[in-house]
């Protein structure tokens, strides 16, 4: 019999499980999964929790609930990843061998990492909505918080969800206004890149979204700390950005274990071949969602797209073929925008964020690189999608790879 | 896209002035690029960043982040930003030869 084992079962991990059940006979297949955390987060949900639009019980599921019955699911923390002898160690002292590894350990938040950051203020003055306790924090903080200046500040990337931080603040400024309060609120958002938007055609068509919600942006601010009694963040070139509220996204860093197995970049993100995933180190490990680095999006519609054709390449593998070099990055992505609308992006590793109609050319109903209502009402029915079809392993009728019909060309001058 | 002369060398370039292939680059163009930032003469220390950025985007395709630079060259971040005033990522990339740290939109 031979053995897999998937480390992680988050959105990742599910998926391709759920699409190794229905791929692999499972009587010549032995598949494990490996997580500490018994619960599985729809964290898209995250960026509504701050301002009550989403409760935690539709986010919130057993994890053992999308894996399939004939796979083994340990809860356990991974202690160490040994490539070389093709096992895996777990801190309840059991050791897992294995043919081939599937590591989807996803990433995570780091703010140990940016001195003053998680302090004494943390929860307090500085928050976050990168994970559940943060989000549900920030939720009581804002229904007492009596406005002044909320500074959103992105530490370093790459982040899960590039977009969530612009998502926030917009929400933040619809949010705000409906309280009655938005004149009381100053927002701003910190960022170390050149700008809010960086890709052209999207700064053409969207790039004054923020400007128009009075959203201030603080571009190429790298903070060195942040200093929780005086209430500022500091950047490495001395420019300080004083705070009422600051909501930060800290380091996203992928698992210490990757690190220690010598797998990953100075972020534990694992080197892999970025359109089939296979470890640059070592021909049994594919690293699959968040965990991998690879020039796209931390999102989980790169993870469901990237295991559609990561599962069709996997058998070719197990049978002794080459695997084809396919995946293009394709990413999706809903932007909230506040006031009952949304954006859609649809792109890859080549092509920029362009115009048209999503899923159908022509049609849509989605519209790429605008504002609008069907928008924001794709984004909701996504959460039920995300529960009842993704994670149960069910096809969605879209190509796995970007497609260029529906789309315009648009000229930036 | 269009192009331009830098230090005699007709170049291919984005509207923000990057050079979109980086075989165009030589290091005339780099003294050039750094005076079009606002840095007079490329000292040793600029070149251990530059070289090392060059070498690190052979290698992956892109331009590094910051985090890169440091644990790679050596360089600590707050020396970058002395060596690169008001944004060493995006300075080292122009100078580099090598696109501009971008976002998804």
């Amino acid at each position: 019999m031979k053995k897999i084992v998937i480390l992680g079962a988050g959105t990742a991990g599910t998926m391709v499980a759920n699409r190794f059940s229905k791929m692999l006979d499972l009587n010549q297949w032995q598949v494990t999964l490996v997580d500490e955390d018994p619960i599985h987060y729809y964290q898209a949900g995250y960026i509504f929790m701050p301002f009550g639009m989403q409760d935690e019980k539709g986010i919130v599921k057993p994890k053992k609930k999308y894996i399939p019955s004939s796979m083994n699911l340990v809860q356990a923390t991974i202690k160490s990843i040994e490539p070389e002898n093709n096992r895996v160690s777990l801190d309840n002292g059991t050791t897992l061998d294995y043919d081939y590894l599937i590591v989807a350990t996803g990433c995570d938040i780091y703010p140990e990492e940016t001195p003053g950051l998680a302090e004494h203020e943390w929860g307090k003055s500085i928050h976050t909505f990168y994970n559940l306790e943060g989000a549900k924090k920030l939720q009581q903080k804002l229904q007492t918080w009596q406005g002044g200046r909320l500074v959103v500040n992105v530490v370093e990337n790459p982040i899960k969800c590039p977009v969530a931080p612009m998502e926030f603040l917009m929400l933040a400024d619809y949010w705000f206004t409906k309280r009655g309060m938005r004149d009381k609120v100053e927002l701003v958002y910190a960022t170390p890149l050149p700008g809010a938007f960086t890709k052209p055609i999207a700064s053409k068509m969207i790039g004054d979204l923020l400007d128009k919600k009075n959203i201030k942006v603080e571009s190429e601010f790298y903070v060195e700390r942040a200093e929780p009694d005086a209430k500022k963040i500091v950047s490495y070139d001395e420019r300080e950005v004083d705070y009422d509220l600051l909501v930060s996204i800290p380091v996203n860093k992928g698992a210490d274990v990757v690190g220690e197995a010598g797998l990953g970049d100075d972020l534990n993100f694992a080197y892999v071949n970025k359109h089939t995933f296979l470890s640059d180190k070592f021909d049994n490990i594919f690293v699959l969602g968040d965990a991998a680095n690879v020039p796209t999006s931390k999102a989980g519609s790169v993870a469901h797209y990237s295991i559609d054709l990561f599962g069709e390449n996997f058998e070719r593998y197990i049978n002794g073929k080459e695997l084809v070099p396919e995946f293009d990055g394709h990413a999706n992505c809903f932007v909230e925008s506040g006031y009952g609308k949304g954006v859609l992006i649809d792109f890859n590793y080549e092509q920029q964020p362009l115009p048209g109609t999503f899923p159908i050319p022509g049609i849509g109903p989605f519209q790429l690189l605008k504002n609008t209502r069907i928008n924001h009402l794709g984004k909701l029915s996504f959460q039920w999608m995300y529960w009842n079809i993704l994670m149960r392993g069910l096809h969605i009728p879209l190509p796995a790879n970007m497609v260029m019909a529906g789309k315009k060309q648009v000229t930036v001058n | 896209m269009t192009t331009k002369v830098i230090a005699g060398n007709t170049v291919d370039v984005n509207e923000e002035g990057f050079l979109t292939n980086p075989n165009e680059w030589n290091k005339e163009i780099a003294a050039e690029l750094a005076k079009e930032e606002g840095i007079d003469a490329l000292t040793e220390s600029h070149w251990t960043v530059i070289d090392f950025c060059r070498t690190s985007a052979a290698d992956s395709g892109k331009a590094p982040t910051l985090r890169a630079i440091t644990s790679g060259s050596g360089v600590s971040t707050k020396d970058l930003f002395k060596l690169f005033p008001k944004g060493p990522a995006k300075k080292v990339a122009k100078i580099s030869g090598l696109g501009k740290p971008e976002g998804c939109v």
